[in-house]
C-alpha cells in the first residue's frame, strides 16, 4: 500500500513540480548508474535537491533509489517519520551517536547489500556547516567498505534560488544538473576525497553562474 | 473532426500547408543525407523535429478551444519568463517579489480569457510596475534596487505583457464603426476571425525568421550590427522583410478579414519588428555571455530564443489591427 502511495506521490506530485514548474537542464544523464549498488554524491542547497535527483532516475528505478537523511531532523515526529521513510524512502542516518556504541553506517551498508542506489549529500544539512566535515569522511568510510561501488558526483545549480533554506514559497527557476564520471575507492581516504572534490569543482566550473553580488 | 469545427477552412488549410512545409524539410534533409552520408545535419534534424512538436501543440491547443489556446500561450510566457529569470542575476532578498512577478502571468492571461481589454492593457505597465517595487521596498534592501526592479519589469513586459498580445488577438471582434471596412471571406469564417489573426501573426513572424536567415546566408554581405549579431546582414534584412510582405499579401486577405493594403502593411510591420525583437534578445544574451537562453527546445535553444521576434511583432501587430478594426 505505501509502495503504491510512494509511486503515486512521485508520479503525480514530484515529477510535475520538478519537470514543469522547475524544469531541468540535465547534462550526461547516461552516466547515472543503471542499477545498484551505487551511490550518488551531490551538493545540497534545498529540500528540492532530493526530489530532483530521484526524478532523474525515472519511475522504473524509483523503487531502488533512497536518499540518506539525518534521523534527528526527518524522524522528529511520527507523521514526519512515516512520510520520510515510507513515501520519500529515506535511509535515516544518526548524525550523533551518543552513549550506545552502534555502527552509524549500518543502514547504508544494509541498503547497498540490498543493491539500492543511495543519494548522499556529503555537505551535511543545508545550513549546518559543522556537519560537513563529519559527512565528508563518512562517504570515504562507505567507499572503503564497498570498493566496487561507483560514486557518481552530481552538481546542481538553481534550487537554492527556487526554495532556499528558511523559505516556504517555491519560486520557479530552471535547474542545472551536471553529472560526472563515477569514482571508485582509490585505496586511501585522502585521495578518494580529493578525487570527488576535484570532480565536483570541475562540474561547477562547467557553467558561469550569474551573480551581481560577490558571495 | 469535431476538434477543428469552430475554425474556418482557411485556418485548417494553413495548418495543413505548414505540415506540408515541415514534411518537405524532412524530405530535403533525408535526400541530403543520402547524397552525402558524412554530412552532419544533427542540429537541423533536431530543429525540424522540434518544429513538428511546436506546430503540433500549437495546432492542437487552437483546435480544442479559444480558452486552451490562451492557456497554452500563458504557459509559453511562463517558460520564457522563467528562462529570463534563470539567466539574470537576482537578489536573494527578492524571493517573494519574484513570486509576485510570476503571479502576474495567470492574471494577465485571465484578462485575455475574459476579453477585458482595459485591464489587459494596463495591468503590467501600471499595476505591476508600481506594485512590485512597493513589495521590494517593504523588504528594505536598497542595494541593487534599481537593477533588480528594472530587470524584473523588463522581463515581465517582454515575456508576459508583449506575448499576451498574441493571445488577445483571438478576442478581437471587428466593430461596426471601424476605421477600415472588414472583408469576410464567408459567413463561417466570422466565428474564428481572431484565431485567424493569431495564426497569421505566428506564421508571418516565424516565416520572417527563417527568411531573414536564408537570405542572409545567400546574398548577405554587409553586416547590420556586427557587435550584437554577426549573422544579420543588410541583404538578409531586406530579403527577409520583402519575402514576409509577399507572403502576407498572399495569405492575409485569404486567411483573415484584412484587405490587401492592410495585409501588406502587416507584413512590413512584422518583418521589421521581428528583426528588432530578434536583435534585442540577442543583445540580452550577449550581455549575459550565453549563446542560448535555455535548453527546452532541442535544436532551437530555449523558449525565449524561439519567441524573441514574437515579443516585438505581437504587440505591434495587435495594435495595428486594433487601430484599424477595433
Amino acid at each position: 500500500m505505501t509502495d503504491l502511495l510512494r509511486f503515486a506521490y512521485f508520479l503525480f506530485i514530484v515529477r510535475p513540480v520538478i519537470l514543469i514548474v522547475i524544469g531541468l537542464n540535465v547534462r550526461r544523464s547516461n552516466q547515472l548508474p543503471e542499477k545498484g549498488p551505487a551511490v550518488i554524491v551531490a551538493n545540497h542547497n534545498s529540500h528540492l535537491d532530493t526530489m530532483v535527483l530521484m526524478t532523474l532516475f525515472g519511475m522504473r528505478r524509483l523503487k531502488d533509489v533512497h536518499p540518506v537523511a539525518a534521523a534527528d531532523h526527518f524522524l522528529r515526529n511520527r507523521l514526519m517519520a512515516w512520510f520520510s521513510t515510507k513515501i520519500i524512502g529515506i535511509i535515516p542516518l544518526e548524525r550523533e551517536v551518543k552513549g550506545v556504541r552502534r555502527d552509524p553506517l549500518a543502514g547504508i551498508c544494509e541498503a547497498l547489500d540490498d543493491d539500492k542506489i543511495l543519494i548522499l549529500f556529503p555537505e551535511g544539512s543545508r545550513g549546518a556547516p559543522e556537519i560537513r566535515d563529519d559527512f565528508k569522511t563518512g562517504i570515504a568510510h562507505v567507499a572503503k567498505r564497498y570498493p566496487e561501488v561507483p560514486f557518481t558526483p552530481v552538481f546542481m545549480h538553481g534550487l537554492g534560488r527556487s526554495l532556499p533554506k528558511g523559505e516556504g514559497i517555491l519560486v520557479p527557476f530552471f535547474c542545472d544538473v551536471f553529472i560526472g564520471q563515477p569514482v571508485q575507492w582509490t585505496g586511501k581516504k585522502d585521495t578518494f576525497m580529493q578525487t570527488i572534490c576535484d570532480a565536483m569543482n570541475e562540474l561547477e566550473a562547467e557553467k558561469e553562474i550569474p551573480r551581481w553580488e560577490p558571495s | 473532426m469535431s476538434l477543428f469545427d469552430h475554425l474556418s477552412t482557411e485556418i485548417c488549410l494553413t495548418f495543413a500547408a505548414i505540415a506540408g512545409l515541415l514534411l518537405l524539410a524532412n524530405v530535403i534533409l533525408l535526400l541530403r543525407k543520402r547524397a552525402d552520408p558524412d554530412r552532419d545535419d544533427t542540429e537541423l534534424v533536431l530543429r525540424v523535429r522540434t518544429w513538428w512538436i511546436i506546430v503540433g501543440c500549437f495546432t492542437f491547443m487552437i483546435a480544442v478551444s479559444r480558452t486552451t489556446a490562451v492557456a497554452f500561450l500563458g504557459f509559453v510566457s511562463f517558460l520564457a519568463f522563467k528562462e529570463f529569470l534563470s539567466l539574470i542575476p537576482t537578489r536573494r532578498a527578492d524571493h517573494r517579489v519574484l513570486f509576485w512577478a510570476y503571479l502576474a502571468i495567470p492574471f494577465q492571461y485571465c484578462w485575455v480569457a475574459i476579453a477585458w481589454y482595459e485591464m489587459f492593457v494596463i495591468f503590467i505597465p501600471v499595476y505591476m510596475f508600481l506594485g512590485l517595487p512597493t513589495r521590494m521596498v517593504l523588504i528594505g534592501e536598497t542595494k541593487g534596487f534599481l537593477r533588480a526592479i528594472g530587470t524584473v519589469q523588463w522581463g515581465l513586459m517582454t515575456t508576459v505583457f508583449s506575448l499576451s498580445h498574441a493571445a488577445m488577438l483571438m478576442m478581437i471582434q471587428p466593430s461596426e464603426s471601424a476605421r477600415v471596412t472588414v472583408v469576410w471571406a464567408d459567413e463561417a469564417s466570422k466565428a474564428s476571425g481572431g484565431a485567424a489573426l493569431l495564426v497569421l501573426l505566428v506564421l508571418l513572424t516565424q516565416f520572417n525568421d527563417v527568411a531573414q536567415f536564408c537570405w542572409g546566408k545567400t546574398i548577405g554581405k554587409r553586416k547590420v550590427i556586427p557587435k550584437v549579431s554577426p549573422g544579420k546582414t543588410v541583404g538578409g534584412l531586406i530579403g527577409g522583410v520583402a519575402s514576409t510582405v509577399v507572403l502576407a499579401a498572399f495569405v492575409g486577405p485569404w486567411l483573415t478579414f484584412l484587405d490587401l493594403p492592410r495585409s501588406l502593411l502587416a507584413g512590413l510591420i512584422i518583418g521589421v519588428a521581428g528583426f528588432a525583437g530578434d536583435l534585442s534578445i540577442s543583445a540580452l544574451k550577449r550581455d549575459l555571455g550565453v549563446k542560448d537562453a535555455g535548453h527546452t527546445l532541442p535544436g532551437h535553444g530555449g523558449v525565449l530564443d524561439r519567441v524573441d521576434s514574437l515579443t516585438y511583432t505581437a504587440p505591434l501587430f495587435f495594435h495595428f489591427i486594433y487601430y484599424c478594426y477595433g
